[in-house]
């Protein structure tokens, strides 16, 4: 007998869609195949389903009665709990009930509760400003455990709250960590602290960028399309942020740093906010603020002003270059 | 007279709630619910001007790059400063490239599912529909998915990420394009274009664009009517009468798409009127948002964007919506693929339009249409790059004045409107293309588009969601998230 399928359901709130859509995007030539192949079966998703109006709110209730199984229950864009905390800003359409409220009814039923995308995790850009619509994530508030759910939720697996942070969630990191969990191989010791599955917030994504070469010159980007390391002038959090966007590309072979502008840090708590306009380096001193997560600042100084003394002619030229000005010398003789 | 609350709508960005009062089997008023607020206009107050580039993406995840294109034409509008042509180019190919894929995926996905409903059972085109267009197991349904993921890869590259990418600046581009690169993307459009060629048209896209009129477009169906997915949902235009489903107001706005370098649009911009037929000339000074039946603030009533205030106002009495009502010289619009192709003089859109006004068909037509003749211009706009000419201009810092910035995006006419006062965001207000369509009443009580659409819609014994309602609402492809912002 095979296994009975590992059933999805995926609601959206407070966000923009991006995450769906983005999840569209993901690689492989057959995404209800891949999906299906992994045992996993949707119960409903919101751009995916033929089901709306009257029978969703049907399926809705069989969960809520224990009728039908949920081993995970996706949420993605952030909770709303204005105005006063009556969550009317959103209300489920067709129910008249507040979509907070059915949230919790789904979680406490749900094998899994995962966060999909920065929003449901921290509360993310719908956070941002005044936070008009009192926006929170799941189990976070920003950085501050809590949330819709409180600190202490947890599902019925025993997890938290599983953080796939990312704005939006990059398609990879949604596919494995569902896959991870069908097959039973995600638990307390896969996430990081801050309940973000570790197989890609365990990496920098400073790691395999391409503009690694400039990095360690100094040779800085100093206008949008300069080719040159954007850490020192144009806001790139990248040696401090928990993703592997420039190994596990988007879109085939993108990342924010490839496009041309800075890593903003989309996948960190409170990234909405950062106190600085993104792509301005906040600096003192003239030093940036913000230094590689595990480096000391007097190192960093010193290191820093060593390698600009000794930045190659190429690569001080065409950091500051919309393209290659001058490209790597081709020499007569064998390299050695 | 029985009234029906229909919702969540899914398929669209973003749900969506109906009250339908219904007499006799037809709909005679409907109420248009946006039930979501975000409030991207507050957060964005006191903010860096460029910064938006950051949040405005965010308001929706599926027209993205219609969001920074708009904010981006809006602070270089504030700034003074116009992207140099490779900018340009590049800008209206992540543009299209997002446009095209919009409209791909609504038609795969959001629109025609619902003709593998029950209801359509006995129709001699059901296990077809059945075969290719099944959520989940369809085979064109699966097989639009993997081309629509293979056409992102184009903004892989041009954008670093799609959605939500910061390459888009007041400027141009942040992503350079190389000469090798602009080979490999153009083999990726072409991949595209065979697509279309093979599974949705079944024919060359010059065959499509080349259609001149209603007659020659039933001339080419009836050859093979089942023949590709274009054809198969024109043999359910005659069988389910989509053509007469939904009419929409008869006014149809384009803020033109597609700038060029030398100045105007590959779909130029204007107001078509079909109580003449013609084309009137643009004036958004004309725009007023009145919010008398939203949750929102409406001091001093209907205002223009530059002034707009948007702010919740819960327990207004007589609201029933996040959405506030745009009007353009006091009248409803719509707006749209429709709307591009009647203001870009399509002739069979024109035909089309005038026989049987803005209604189901009519409003699918005008997206399938655009998938075949923006291809060739994307092919167009690549080659036109220049490998070592700049792609930006750094921008100034923003800090006094009013910026507009009007665009297309796949659902329609895309405006944001920014005051920037020392050097900070005093106001943004956005008006998007779903705000237009899915506009509530406003203070004479005129209903907006789609709620004059499902006026007089069938409601069969039984139906809870009502298909014609489905059809009809997905043919304005709705996108919530925008609407509610
Ligand atoms: S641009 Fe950012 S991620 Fe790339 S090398 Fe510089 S600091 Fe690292
Ligand atoms: S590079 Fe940074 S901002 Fe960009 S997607 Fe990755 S984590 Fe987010």
């Amino acid at each position: 007998m095979t296994n009975p399928a590992f059933n999805v359901l995926w609601l959206q709130s407070g966000g923009c869609g991006g995450c769906s859509m983005s999840l569209l995007c993901a690689d492989t030539t057959d995404f209800h195949g891949h999906l299906r192949d992994a045992g996993i079966h949707l119960l409903w998703h919101p751009s995916l389903s033929l089901e709306s109006g009257h029978e969703l709110i049907g399926l809705l209730e069989q969960i809520v009665s224990g009728q039908v199984r949920l081993d995970a229950l996706c949420i993605e864009g952030s909770l709303l709990r204005g105005p006063h905390g009556s969550g009317r800003f959103h209300v489920l359409a067709g129910t008249g009930i507040p979509m907070i409220h059915w949230v919790r009814q789904l979680a406490a039923q749900a094998r899994h509760v995962v966060a999909v995308g920065s929003c449901a995790a921290w509360g993310g850009v719908t956070a941002g400003g005044s936070n008009p619509t009192d926006a929170c994530g799941l189990q976070y508030e920003d950085d501050r455990p809590g949330g819709l759910l409180g600190s202490e939720f947890r599902s019925a697996s025993g997890l938290p709250v599983i953080n796939i942070a990312g704005c939006p969630t990059h398609p990879g990191w949604v596919i494995d960590s569902l896959m991870a969990l069908a097959s039973e191989t995600l638990g307390d010791a896969d996430l990081d602290t801050l309940g973000r599955p570790r197989f890609y917030a365990d990496q920098l994504v400073h790691h395999g960028c391409t503009r690694n070469e400039y990095y360690e010159y100094k040779a800085s980007a100093e206008k949008p399309s300069d080719l040159g390391c954007m850490m020192e002038h144009r806001g790139c959090k990248g040696t401090q942020v928990h993703a592997d966007c420039n190994t596990r590309l988007w879109n085939g072979e993108g990342s924010c740093t490839r496009g041309g502008y800075a890593c903003i840090a989309c996948t960190e708590p409170g990234f909405q906010e950062p106190g600085h306009p993104f792509h301005e380096t906040p600096k003192f001193a003239g030093i940036p603020i913000g230094l590689p997560t595990d480096m000391p600042k007097a190192w960093f100084v010193a290191l820093a002003s060593l390698s600009k003394s000794a930045t190659p002619r190429r690569v001080k030229l065409n950091a500051v270059a919309d393209h290659l000005v001058v490209a790597p010398l081709a020499r007569k003789t064998r390299l050695k | 007279m029985t009234r029906l609350l229909v919702g969540p709508f899914n398929r669209v960005e973003g749900d969506l709630e109906v009250t339908l009062d219904i007499d006799d089997g037809r709909v005679t008023s409907a109420r248009v619910n946006a039930p979501m607020y975000r409030g991207f206009e507050q957060i964005l107050q006191g903010k860096n001007p460029h910064d938006a580039l950051v949040y405005v993406p965010r308001i929706c995840g599926i027209c993205s790059v219609s969001q920074s294109v708009a904010c981006a034409r809006a602070l270089a509008s504030l700034g003074g400063i116009q992207p140099p042509p490779n900018g340009q180019h590049v800008t209206n190919v992540m543009l299209a490239t997002e446009n095209l894929a919009d409209h791909l995926t609504h038609f795969y996905l959001f629109f025609m599912p619902d003709f593998t409903r029950p209801v359509y059972a006995r129709q001699p085109w059901h296990a077809e529909a059945l075969r290719r267009f099944a959520p989940q197991t369809g085979e064109q349904t699966r097989s639009a998915i993997a081309a629509r993921q293979r056409w992102f890869t184009l903004l892989g590259t041009l954008a670093g990420k799609w959605p939500h990418t910061q390459s888009i600046e007041a400027g141009g581009s942040t992503r350079p394009v190389e000469a090798a690169e602009r080979i490999r993307l153009l083999a990726k459009v072409r991949e595209f274009r065979s697509f279309l060629e093979r599974e949705l048209f079944a024919a060359p896209l010059e065959l499509i664009t080349g259609l001149d009129s209603e007659q020659a477009l039933w001339d080419w169906h009836a050859q093979d009517p089942w023949r590709g997915d274009f054809r198969l949902f024109l043999s359910m235009v005659q069988s389910a009468g989509l053509a007469s489903l939904g009419p929409g107001p008869g006014r149809y706005l384009s803020y033109g798409a597609y700038p060029q370098p030398g100045g105007g649009f590959e779909f130029g911009s204007g107001v078509w009127l079909a109580s003449t037929g013609s084309l009137m000339p643009l004036d958004v000074s004309g725009i007023r948002e009145d919010a008398t039946h939203a949750w929102l603030s409406d001091v001093a009533g209907p205002r223009h964007p530059v002034e707009g205030i948007t702010l919740p106002d819960i327990d207004k009495p007589d609201a029933y919506t996040w959405n506030k009502a745009p009007r353009l010289a006091g009248q409803v619009i719509e707006t749209g693929a429709i709307a591009r192709q009647l203001a870009a003089a399509h002739p069979l859109e024109l035909d089309a339009v005038r026989r049987h006004g803005g209604t189901v068909y009519t409003r699918v037509l005008a997206r399938v249409l655009e998938l075949a003749r923006v291809v060739p211009m994307m092919e167009n706009w690549l080659r036109q790059l220049q490998p070592n000419a700049p792609y930006c201009v750094p921008s100034p810092a923003f800090t006094e004045g009013v910026g507009v910035g009007l665009s297309e995006a796949a659902r329609g006419s895309l405006g944001h409107w920014v005051v920037a006062s020392r050097g900070r965001i005093a106001n943004y207000q956005i008006v998007a293309p779903t705000t237009w369509n899915f506009s509530p009443r406003d203070k004479a009580g005129t209903p907006g588009a789609l709620e004059q659409a499902l006026e007089g819609a069938l409601v069969q014994p039984g139906e809870a969601t009502p298909v014609s309602v489905q059809h009809i609402v997905r043919s304005f492809d709705p996108c919530m998230v925008c609407t509610v912002h």
